[in-house]
């Protein structure tokens, strides 16, 4: 099924996400372009980019919401996201955190770990569902986790900013996908919440392949962890936080400003 | 963790009841034992008679209770505001007619032992194939779910697949039982035309203007909203439900859940046309006429109203808005006819304004108020708000 894959990159081992020339235009305007990058499995990325750099749109089109105009974007060498569907995307291993929290506020915090929860997502299978000791179980793991055990019963919608975006977290863990997209997990956070954020995520590393789009640098260097930066829709930068920052490029287009 | 704090795998059905619920149910229970009592039991002299007209017109309303409880279902559960739904209850009820009218066999105007009056009247000398088998009842009762349940099936395949949501779905469910409305005013359709289907004689080989015939459609009308309403309760309070409310408050952000939203959608939209189809065939025994004013836009517009005022998002809400303004209206169209509407349109603007919950809505709310105890828990909007509580 090695559709139109590179020999190269799909004799490569170890690369869980591979993007490659996407473009996508909206009336024109070009917000990727020819973006290219490649997620290993197992590791966490930063990217940064200044506002309308397209990080969000980069998201968009692995997680299936957006269709490229041209490019090819394979997941696990084998799978063609750009013919799929968010269900069917998702259902890969997939998962996305958006940049606005959006958990089910009208759902407890339980309610919504159990949407997320990684099982068989079709109607008859929703309708006959139970939630098993085991499925309990993993639903209390993953409530110590983002540390809302106390809030269990509690409507989503009564959480603090912080407590939605580590439910949404929680959510992304309990559906146990492959690869996280988080779009700024720490946004609006407190300086207190955004350190137990980046705890969190370093839990999260290495169990999964994780891309973090983020604006706060403090943050992004507590991540420690490789950085890309867009611009205008494509790859400007790669390297080590400390490499990039002193990168001319970089400097003149987002962080000298 | 002890045990009553943590939900366990299976919940008995009783325990999935509301109070609200239980109300119904056993209201439902007592009128089915009840009125054909009163009505059958008392000398018509003794003032707890009820009169047979009564116990029609009473059942009546339970069939429009159906009928709300099952758009509650898509519009209060899953954000699908169907401005269509009478086309079901319709078509319910002319599969219903069909077989009515067959059993009138050669005792018609015309005496034709085959061909129903308007038949004969139009000069045709062939029953046409669609009419075949509704002579048997079993299979006009299995039409009476199909046959809305395949058009709903169709209709939502189409509209699901590609996306079509919110107004747009709203208006093109609209457009679909005004066609009907215009094909089944059309005689060589092969339904009456203009007029419908009417001067049915019995039901089963029961006579339909005796009163325990009446008495029997009412108890079929209750039994029918009752399991009506289980059958939507077992939907919404299964993860099924939990999917579908999630859908309503963020249908894109439930697709990056993995849930194919269309499936879910096309599931209750289904399910929910053949209950109105249910309701349809009850009504129209008990009324004693289908005709193509049913598919009429503004009789399935009705039924949102219906819904709004009885309180969305709570079934047993629909199916008391579904009784209390049919109530209303049979009162204020004996009264007074020519203000039955601007009532309607007033009523209608004044629950979107005052009880934007409706009437079930406002009054748990203000219970709850009085307790002002257990809130977070139990304080579960029936429907949030403002929609899109989890929509990007
Ligand atoms: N659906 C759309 N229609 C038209 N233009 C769009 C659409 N989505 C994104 N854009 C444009 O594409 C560009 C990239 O947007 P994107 O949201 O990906 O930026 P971003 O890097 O996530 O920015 P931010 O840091 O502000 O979140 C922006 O100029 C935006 O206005
Ligand atoms: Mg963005």
């Amino acid at each position: 099924m090695n559709v139109g894959l590179p020999e190269a990159i799909a004799a490569e081992q170890g690369i869980v996400l591979y993007v490659d020339g996407v473009t996508v235009s909206f009336d024109g305007f070009k917000a990727l372009n020819n973006l290219s990058y490649t997620v290993r499995t197992g590791e966490m990325y930063a990217v940064i980019g200044p506002n309308g750099a397209g990080k969000t749109t980069m998201m968009d089109v692995v997680t299936g919401k957006t269709r490229p105009d041209s490019g090819q974007v394979y997941f696990k060498q084998v799978h063609d996201l750009t013919r799929l569907d968010e269900a069917a995307i998702a259902n890969l291993g997939i998962g996305r955190k958006f940049q606005k929290p959006t958990v089910f506020e009208n759902h407890t915090v339980m309610e919504n770990l159990e949407l997320a929860l990684k099982s068989k997502r079709g109607p008859f299978a929703s309708l006959f569902f139970r939630l098993t000791p085991e499925r309990a179980d993993r639903i209390d793991e993953v409530l110590t986790t983002i540390g809302l055990t106390g809030q269990r019963q509690a409507m989503a919608g009564t959480l603090s900013h912080g407590q939605k975006q580590w439910l949404e977290i929680g959510m992304l863990l309990i559906q146990e996908p492959e690869l996280l997209f988080l779009d700024e997990p720490v946004a609006g956070m407190t300086d207190a919440e955004t350190e137990q954020t980046s705890e969190l995520l370093r839990q999260i590393a290495g169990k999964h392949s994780v891309v973090v789009v983020e604006h706060d640098m403090a943050f992004v260097r507590a991540l420690d962890v490789k950085v890309t930066v867009l611009h205008e829709g494509s790859v400007l930068a790669e390297g080590s936080l400390d490499h990039v920052q002193n990168d001319e490029k970089v400097i003149e287009v987002y962080l000298g400003r | 963790m002890t045990a009553a704090s943590r939900p366990s795998g299976y919940v008995p059905l009783l325990m999935r009841l509301d109070r609200g619920g239980m109300v119904l149910l056993s209201v439902l229970a007592a009128a089915a034992i009840a009125v054909p009592a009163l009505n059958l039991l008392m000398p018509p002299d003794s003032p707890f008679h009820v009169p047979t007209y009564l116990v029609s017109l009473w059942g009546k309303y339970l069939c429009f209770a159906l009928l709300a409880v099952s758009v509650d279902l898509v519009w209060g559960y899953c954000g699908i505001l169907s401005l269509g739904h009478g086309a079901f209850f319709a078509l319910g009820g002319y599969a219903m007619g069909m077989h009515l009218m067959r059993q009138i066999g050669d005792r018609g105007v015309y005496g034709d032992p085959i061909l129903p009056d308007f038949m004969v009247f139009l000069d045709w000398d062939q029953l046409p194939w669609y009419w075949h088998g509704f002579d048997s009842f079993a299979f006009a009762a299995l039409m009476v779910l199909l046959v809305p349940g395949t058009l709903a099936f169709v209709f939502g395949w189409l509209a699901f697949r590609s996306r079509v949501t919110g107004v747009y779905f709203s208006i093109i469910s609209q457009a679909m039982t005004y066609a009907l409305l215009l094909a089944f005013f059309r005689n060589d359709m092969g339904f009456g035309g203009n007029n419908g289907l009417t001067d049915f004689k019995d039901i089963l080989g029961f006579d339909l203007q005796a009163d325990g015939t009446r008495a029997a459609l009412f108890v079929a009308s209750a039994i029918a909203l009752a399991g009506g309403y289980l059958i939507c309760r077992l939907m919404v309070t299964s993860k099924f439900g939990r999917v579908l409310m999630a859908i309503r408050d963020g249908e894109s952000r439930t697709r990056f859940l993995g849930y194919r939203v269309e499936m879910y959608k096309l599931l209750v939209w289904t399910v929910s046309a053949m209950m109105a189809g249910v309701a349809g065939a009850l009504y129209v025994p008990q009324v004693g006429i289908i005709n193509p004013g049913e598919f009429s836009p503004a009789n399935s517009i009705e039924i949102i109203v219906w819904v709004a005022v009885g309180g969305r998002g709570t079934l047993y809400g629909a199916a008391l808005g579904g009784v209390l303004v049919n109530y209303g209206k049979t009162y204020f169209t004996g009264a007074a006819p020519e203000i039955w509407l601007f009532l309607l349109g007033g009523l209608f603007i004044a629950v979107t304004l005052l009880l934007p919950k409706g009437i079930v809505g406002t009054l748990s709310q203000w219970w709850q108020g009085r307790r002002g105890f257990g809130l977070r828990k139990r304080a579960r909007p029936a429907v949030p708000a403002s929609e899109g509580g989890a929509a990007e």
